[in-house]
């Protein structure tokens, strides 16, 4: 790491609608609680913070005031070089290791995240733009669960349904997306580590911070140098990352593009690939739910997170004898949510991640109008600088509309309706995608009849983006292959 | 509710009487409304129970607390001097600060109401009084009538009646109905105006969050003008998420009937921090028109003190103490 200096991160400006008796006061978490922001960043290669051998530097901005935060080395591919060398060195005694002694690292890794939890959360929601609320109580203790869930299988491998002293693949070279960054470098470093591979890790360029912070924990907990190695830069350095010949191992989390070409890239090397890609989610309410419960679920299917989730439940496939009565209950719990200050602890849906993103979310959402959709938004009063989208949803929408369509990976909902159950099934299925489904019904027996057909990962019933260490992850078709979470994530990182 | 907003709204029950023709009809309906997901109701509880309440908020938040509260005590050995010092502790719950609100009322029991009555003359602070065979309701319908007669014609403002759970989760729905009628019947007073009642579930003893929701629309369907969660007598009382499912039951009979009813939650309610807490379910699910006394109340006795010691604190900026506040 290069120079410290302290960054002062302001409130952004203008907060937030909301009339009435009762009005929240201000409730912000401090900035200062995200510990020292240095002014600019190297890579963690071989257990140590080093200058990237290229002069390239990237910004990451805070987008909720726009504000830069630091900057960060853009990865050339001699930096690859020298990280995934170091990973290669470090394999050898990381993977010879008892599993009893790799469990003692991660454990290790798991707990100081919980102590320094605090820290973390307030970092990431202001590299990253989501509510500290979620950061707080959804990212980092599912990051530490992680950590927890693959220590214990660390040293019971044998017992993982892979036959007998199931062996680790090698170097494993991990991209992930910036929608949750610590939260999926736990996913793809906690499994790998547990099975005795060694990792370099790309964080997504609009959210490297944590990442970073995290190699500070590697360090904290005394982990080997090398095997865990943080390189960070653009789509390019991930792409010399991916395409580098000694890698045993390529896991992407990210868009469907970026995946396929990846895909394409090590098609008929020795590489093994996992890939968790786009959603277009269908959560499914039927004229018997829990109107209530069901609204909430709607409400965290697609605005938590801002909607930056690719198993967010996009597409709300509603029963039509109970539509008018659940779009108005919607619309009401709409108007409830508290858009701004990510760092406010009453805050329910933060910034934008980068003005990128919220072109996209832009440009899509109008396209909606275009194509015949009827926009509705609660009234809000959006801060003056950052990226701001208001919680929208699209009535009318049909499967032949784009916003039916394409995955917005934002706070856009779109209604869709639907006769019968095998209407609801047809329609739930008729997309490239197959990550995530949701349910919303009190009948059980409808319940397992709909997930033996959904072609979807991930199937909840009366809930909706619940996340578990224990539980795994993945996609059909376009959403991408592998599982990530539970037993089942092992595999991704075994020789089996 | 969209079906039945068809019915006319006005009048006790708010239309919806009709469904009451039958043991059959009422059980229909109140079968046939929305199931609760209790994972759901639950989480939705706790994520309301997050948000950070701080200054102004906080202030304004703990002046409509006390000024929600029902003062209550229901003890065997409730004395008359007992029921006056509380009764002075309503009128002027900090002697320190003059600025404090008045609680919204005193309950006691209906052998208090006179002496209740009499303390708080003129002050504005209702006298509330439990009734029919509180807490467990376990008398004949006659019984019930007179405790409430006798409360009513002893000068209470209101009535707070338990339901006999026995006969609702024995699924006696209409028996439960017209006990509820005729204990309004009985509110009545001679000069035509009515004590306000307030049907408490014992939800506690309901159990399911199902049997919750019926209870509600089976109460505000027979005339209650408030719901309420509990005597405060069982292992547990009032939570957040049956007072969230209660709030929205009257939020959805208003809808449906254009009939406002207010809510308690009682017993187990101790800190300023639960309160805060209910408060905040009360703003994000019923808003502006149900943030006051008139429909919303704290049935407690230990809270008031630990709002005014947060009172003090907000106030002077230091933590006073329990010797800070009055002991009735």
């Amino acid at each position: 790491m290069a120079k410290t200096k302290k960054t002062e991160t302001e409130t952004p400006t203008g907060p937030v609608r909301r009339s009435g008796l009762f009005e929240y006061a201000p409730a912000p978490e401090s900035p200062a609680a995200a510990g020292e922001i240095a002014t600019s960043y190297g890579h963690f290669i071989g257990g140590e913070f080093v200058d990237s051998s290229g002069s390239e530097a990237l910004k990451t901005v805070n987008p909720a005031t726009e504000q830069v935060l630091a900057e960060f080395a853009q990865g050339t591919g001699e930096d690859v070089d020298r990280a995934v060398r170091a990973a290669r060195k470090a394999f050898a005694d990381w993977s010879a290791l008892p599993g009893s002694e790799r469990a003692k690292y991660l454990f290790r890794i798991a707990r100081i995240v919980q102590e320094r939890s605090r820290e973390l959360a307030v970092l990431e929601s202001i590299d990253n733009g989501k509510p500290i609320r979620e950061t707080r109580d959804v990212d980092l203790p599912l990051v530490a669960a992680h950590f927890f869930y693959y220590a214990g299988w660390a040293d019971k491998l044998d017992f993982a349904g892979y036959g007998p002293n199931p062996r680790p693949l090698g170097v494993a070279a991990q991209v992930i997306p910036w929608n949750f960054p610590l939260l999926m470098l736990a996913w793809k470093v906690a499994p790998a580590l547990a099975t005795g591979n060694t990792v370099v890790l790309k964080p997504a360029e609009t959210t490297p911070l944590t990442a970073l912070r995290f190699a500070e924990i590697c360090r904290q907990a005394g982990l080997p140098k090398g095997v865990v190695n943080i390189v960070t830069g653009d789509g390019r350095t991930g792409a010399a990352l991916t395409a580098h010949p000694d890698v045993d191992k390529v896991a992407f989390t990210g868009s469907t593009p970026v995946g396929r070409a990846i895909a394409k890239q090590v098609a008929g090397t020795r590489k093994k690939l996992s890939l968790e890609l786009g959603g277009k989610a269908a959560n499914i309410v039927f004229d018997d739910a829990p109107l209530d419960q069901a609204v909430e679920g709607i409400v965290n299917g697609i605005f938590f997170n801002q909607g930056h989730v690719c198993c967010a439940g996009s597409r709300l496939l509603v029963q039509e004898s109970v539509q008018d009565e659940l779009l108005d209950a919607l619309k009401r719990r709409m108007g409830t949510l508290r858009v701004g200050d990510p760092l406010d602890k009453n805050t329910d849906v933060g910034a934008i991640n980068s003005a990128e993103q919220l072109a996209r979310i832009t440009e899509l959402a109008a396209a909606g109008e275009q194509e015949g959709a009827e926009r509705w938004a609660p009234e809000c009063e959006l801060p003056g600088a950052g990226y701001w989208f208001r919680p929208t949803l699209f009535t009318g929408v049909s499967q032949a509309h784009r916003i039916a369509r394409e995955e917005i990976f934002g706070p856009v909902l779109s209604v869709l309706t639907f006769r019968t159950p095998a209407e609801a099934v047809e329609k739930a299925n008729n997309t490239p995608y197959g990550l995530s489904a949701g349910i919303w019904t009190e009948k059980g027996s409808r319940i397992l009849w709909m997930a033996n057909r959904l072609r979807a990962g991930v199937v909840w019933a009366n809930t909706f983006n619940k996340f578990d260490p224990t539980s795994p992850f993945g996609g059909y078709k376009e959403s991408g292959y592998g599982r990530e979470g539970g037993r089942h994530g092992l595999e991704a990182y075994l020789d089996v | 509710m969209s079906t039945l907003a068809a019915n006319a709204p006005g009048a006790a029950g708010g239309g919806l009487s009709d469904v009451a023709a039958s043991e059959a009809t009422l059980r229909r309906f109140l079968h046939g409304l929305p199931g609760v997901d209790q994972v759901g109701l639950e989480s939705r509880a706790a994520t309301l129970g997050t948000r950070s309440i701080k200054t102004t908020a906080k202030a304004f938040a703990i002046d409509l607390a006390i000024s929600m509260i029902d003062l209550t005590t229901l003890e065997g050995a409730d004395t008359v001097g007992k029921v006056r010092s509380l009764c002075a502790k309503g009128l002027n719950p900090d002697p320190s600060d003059r600025s404090t609100p008045q609680v919204a009322a005193v309950c006691v029991y209906p052998d208090m109401v006179a002496t209740a009555k009499e303390a708080l003359r003129g002050s504005g602070v209702q006298v509330a009084s439990v009734a029919t065979a509180f807490p467990s309701g376990r008398a004949g319908l006659p019984v019930k009538l007179a405790d409430t007669a006798e409360a009513v014609a002893a000068g209470a403002d209101e009535i707070d009646m338990v339901i006999d759970r026995g006969a609702f989760l024995s699924g006696r729905y209409l028996e439960v109905f017209e006990t509820i009628r005729a204990v309004k019947a009985a509110c009545e007073r001679p000069d035509g105006t009515s004590a306000h009642l307030k049907v408490i579930f014992e939800t506690g003893e309901l159990q399911t969050y199902d049997n919750v929701r019926r209870a509600s629309w089976l109460a505000m369907i027979a005339g209650a003008d408030f719901i309420k969660t509990s005597t405060g007598k069982v292992a547990v009382n009032a939570t957040p998420p049956v007072t969230l499912l209660m709030l929205e039951a009257v939020r959805d009979f208003r809808a449906a009937t254009g009939v406002q009813i207010g809510v308690k939650p009682a017993g187990g309610i101790r800190t300023t921090k639960d309160a805060m807490k209910y408060l905040v379910m009360v703003n994000e699910t019923l808003g502006d028109d149900w943030l006051s006394p008139h429909w919303f109340r704290f049935g407690a006795s230990s809270l008031l003190n630990d709002l005014l010691m947060q009172r003090q604190k907000l106030s002077t900026g230091r933590y006073s103490g329990p010797d800070y506040v009055t002991v009735d």
